[in-house]
Formats: C-alpha cells, structure tokens, sequence
C-alpha cells in the first residue's frame, strides 16, 4: 500500500455479494451510456472524447497534497462531462478505470464495479447536473464557465466519494461505523474537490477559449459569445 | 482543427510523462482513511499486481513512472478513439 501513485478502492474493502452488486450497477449504467452515447458522438467530437479520456488518466496521475500526509488526484467526472457531455463523459473515465486496473494494477478488478460506479457514473452524472443547472452563468462568459466549471466538480468530488461510503455500509469489511467513515472521507473529499476545481475549471475555460464550439455545455450558444 | 487536436495531446503527454514526477506520493484521500480506521487491512494484493506496468513503474522501476505515464496516455488514447470511433454518427456519404 505503498505505490508512488495508487488510487481507487482495491480488492477487499468490501464483500462479494456487494463488489458484485456495484459490477452490476456499473454494467447496466455503462450499457446505458454507451447507447445513449452514439447521439453525442460524431467526426468532430469522437476525437474530442479520446484526447478527453487521455486527459483525464494523465491528470490522475497527478497527486496533489491537500493535508499533511495525505494526497488527492483529478477524478475527472464533471470535466469529461461538460467538454463530451455526460454520456459520453462516463465512457470517458470508464475506460480510464478500467485501464488503470487491468495495465497499471491500480484499482482492483472484483472493485472495479464499485470504482466506475462512484466516479464514471455517479461523479460524472452529478457534476453534469450541477453544470446543467447553472449553465446560465455558464454562458456569461469565460468567469462564469469557470464558476459553473468549479463548482460542479468539487461537488462531483464528494458525492462519488460518498459513493464508497454507501458501498462501505452496505457490505464493507472491518465494521467501521457509518457516520466515522462519511465524516472521513466527506472531510478530506472537500478538500480534494476544491483541487478537482480548480483544475477542471482551468481545462474548460482553456478549451472554450480556442474551441467554444466543440464543449458539450455551450451547445447552442451564439458564436459571437466572447470567452477571451 | 488538427493543431487544436495535437496540442491537447501534447498536454496530456506531457503530464504524464513530466510532470508525474512532481506528483505527491502521500496516499490519496482514500487510501488514507481506509488505513487509518483499519479498513485497507482487509485489502488484497492486486492479481495483475506483478505486470510490468504495476503501480506505473516499468518492471518495478519507478524512475520509468513518466515512461509509464506516456504508454498509459497511447493506451487510453487508442481504446477511447477505437471506441467512439464505431460509435459515432457517421456522416452520409454523398
């Protein structure tokens, strides 16, 4: 447990019956986006949502400290949503998970399921909604699709981080309580999601400055939209 | 077009074959409080843990973790355009 740059659940922490239930959630979540995802995807966004994934593996591999002793990486969800949308987003970090578990051992494959779950689907779906919401601000300009940017991702953060403790109280092993596995993980997520922020806000901004046309969450707006 | 699609590869080739080096080997927030409520103790060895890429090193070497980091970028970056490129719409052709 002492890899330069480990992430994600691993084998184990929760029971069978519950890594299966996740890998089940995960199937039927992963089909339905990659239907639905065939509406978003065409010769100018394919390449888009490649260089995404790339992108967000490569981001997750960047531990940055956010307390002493303790690390946090770019989950990726709410980026991969607002430049892809959300279909196409969750395939996006789906893929990125499932590389890092079969090449880089980083993830366990029985916890596979719980890890797409909390941060393909349910991180990604949060963070869309949340941008949806305000994409009214998001459309003001470039301050504004950095705000919506921000804020959706650190709350796509902590709720695939709450996630693991739902996972954990449904059939998690080493009977830690509810509420001090929420409170701990909730806690330091906070902290990671300000960092997911700042980095995912950072990204949106820098391709809507070059390519406004191609993010998924200005779909419509009028090119005379100013982002400089 | 094409300069926009080089240039954001470029990025995330960079980031993972640089500036990984730079990253915070502190364990991730996860990580860190699986092990200190005795959780990641019921954790188990990872099975594809001894492939030559485990823990985004080369063979064990973690002075290769940019190495890594670059062949992990071509990787996704193959399965993700292979994938959505039999997905998307494709445009009639005339």
């Amino acid at each position: 447990m002492s890899e330069p740059v480990a992430m994600h659940m691993s084998d184990g922490l929760l029971n069978a019956p519950t890594s299966l239930l996740f890998v089940a959630i995960a199937v039927v979540g992963v089909g339905v986006a990659l239907v639905k995802a065939r509406g978003d995807l065409d010769d100018r966004t394919a390449p888009l949502a490649g260089l995404v994934a790339a992108f967000v593996f490569a981001t997750q591999m960047l531990n940055f400290p956010v307390l002493p002793g303790v690390s946090g990486h770019l989950l990726g969800g709410a980026l991969a949503a607002i430049l892809v949308g959300p279909w196409v987003g969750a395939l996006c970090v789906t893929i990125v998970l499932v590389v890092q578990s079969l090449f880089f051992a980083d993830g366990g494959v029985t916890a596979l399921g719980a890890n797409v779950t909390n941060m393909a689907l349910v991180g990604t779906a949060v963070g869309f909604a949340v941008a949806v919401a305000l994409r009214g601000l998001a459309r003001r300009g470039k301050g504004g699709l950095a705000a919506v940017a921000f804020v959706s991702a650190l709350v796509n953060t902590v709720l695939a981080s709450f996630g693991f403790v739902v996972e954990y109280a449904i059939g998690g092993q080493g009977g830690v309580g509810f509420g001090t596995v929420a409170v701990a993980i909730l806690g330091v997520h906070v902290l990671i999601g300000i960092g997911e922020g700042l980095i995912t806000a950072a990204t949106v901004t820098a391709v809507a400055a070059v390519r406004p046309d191609l993010v998924h969450l200005l779909r419509g707006v009028p090119q005379k939209l100013e982002l400089k | 077009m094409k300069r926009f699609f080089l240039g954001f590869a470029l990025v995330s080739l960079v980031l993972a074959g640089v500036v990984s080096y730079f990253a915070s080997a502190d364990p991730d927030g996860l990580d860190y409080v699986t092990e200190e409520h005795g959780i990641a103790e019921h954790a188990r060895d990872h099975p594809l843990g001894g492939g030559p890429l485990a823990d985004y090193a080369v063979g064990g070497d973690d002075r290769l973790t940019g190495v890594a980091g670059v062949v992990g970028v071509l990787v996704v970056l193959s399965v993700a355009f292979g994938l959505f490129r039999l997905l998307r719409k494709r445009t009639p052709k005339a």
